[in-house]
């Protein structure tokens, strides 16, 4: 991942459709260039207008910063009028973004998994081949009794946290993300999720 | 189908690793000719960076998942952007060979 890689921002559900059309005598016979939305923009509408969440929550959502977030806000809607009013198609694509897949638990052999095609459905554990599934509560590394708070050492920048090393002081470990020093999870100074 | 599993040691006996950034060894398993290939994990000792190096390197082999004691929450990030699926198996004492048997069983 090189560094002026620009982090992805998180969607939670991708866009049901591929675009809208507009209609209406004085369209027919010059299609006008259509409006493309990017698949940020639509998410930061929907957070917004359909889900009714203010900006610092819609941001939060969308793991950007809140400037970032209205920016975003402010060129979709600029997008949509444009299309209303000059009567174009929109289009909905593209954009630095991945699908949040979330966790699924197999009761079976009590592995986590996610799924990455959020298109399909997921039908059986990937590992065992059991139909005991379901969603899991929360992420593997809280739904597991062993790694309570003791056992993790956490990233105070971005709150990337991993199993702790028995014998291994935590401020010895650079985050793998982003290389700032470990902590131990629950100690003063370090964020909590 | 290929899939990574993270591994102590190179051989079916060696446990699941639980680290998936620093793990020994990395077993790609592709379950269409049933070849298991074991490859030594240059970023075991790595500093910083082990992870992002070690989804590079995996990725690099076209695998479709990958199996680990935990993943950040950042290589989740990147690895759903690339559509990977990763398992997340948290039962100590689990050898490779089970893994693939249990791999065999679920994609047969
Ligand atoms: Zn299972
Ligand atoms: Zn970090």
């Amino acid at each position: 991942m090189s560094p002026n890689l620009k982090r992805p921002r998180k969607i939670l559900s991708p866009p049901p459709v591929k675009g809208f059309k507009p209609y209406g005598p004085d369209l027919d016979g010059k299609p006008a260039e259509p409006v493309m939305l990017l698949f940020e923009e639509y998410e930061a509408l929907r957070l917004c207008d359909y889900d009714m969440l203010n900006h610092h929550h819609a941001s939060q959502a969308m793991g950007v910063s809140r400037p970032t977030f209205t920016r975003i806000y402010a060129s979709v809607r600029q997008k949509i009028a444009r299309a209303f009013v000059e009567g174009r198609q929109i289009t909905v694509e593209g954009g630095k973004v991945y699908f949040d897949s979330g966790w699924y638990h197999c009761s079976s052999c009590s592995c986590y998994f996610n799924n990455p095609e959020m298109q399909q459905a997921v039908t059986a554990c990937p590992l065992c081949g059991s139909n005991a599934i379901g969603k899991a509560e929360g992420e593997p590394v809280s739904a597991f009794e062993v790694a309570d708070t003791n056992d993790l050492c956490i990233c105070p920048a971005c709150g990337l946290e991993l199993l702790h090393q028995p014998g291994q002081p935590c401020g010895q470990q650079t985050c793998p993300s982003c290389h700032t020093r470990m902590r131990r999870k629950g100690t003063p100074g370090c964020r909590m999720p | 189908m290929k899939i990574a599993i993270t591994s102590t040691g190179n051989s079916p006996e060696s446990l699941l690793d639980h680290r998936f950034g620093r793990c020994a060894f990395f077993v790609v398993y592709d379950t269409e000719s049933g070849a298991t290939e074991f490859i030594p994990n240059p970023h075991k000792n790595a500093e910083d960076s082990a992870g992002p190096a070690s989804v590079q390197m995996i990725t690099s082999r076209k695998v479709n998942k990958i199996v680990s004691g935990e993943f950040g929450a950042k290589i989740k990030e990147t690895l759903d952007s690339m559509k990977i699926q990763l398992i997340v198996l948290r039962k100590p004492g689990i050898t490779i060979g089970r893994i693939i048997e249990m791999l065999n069983h679920a994609n047969k």
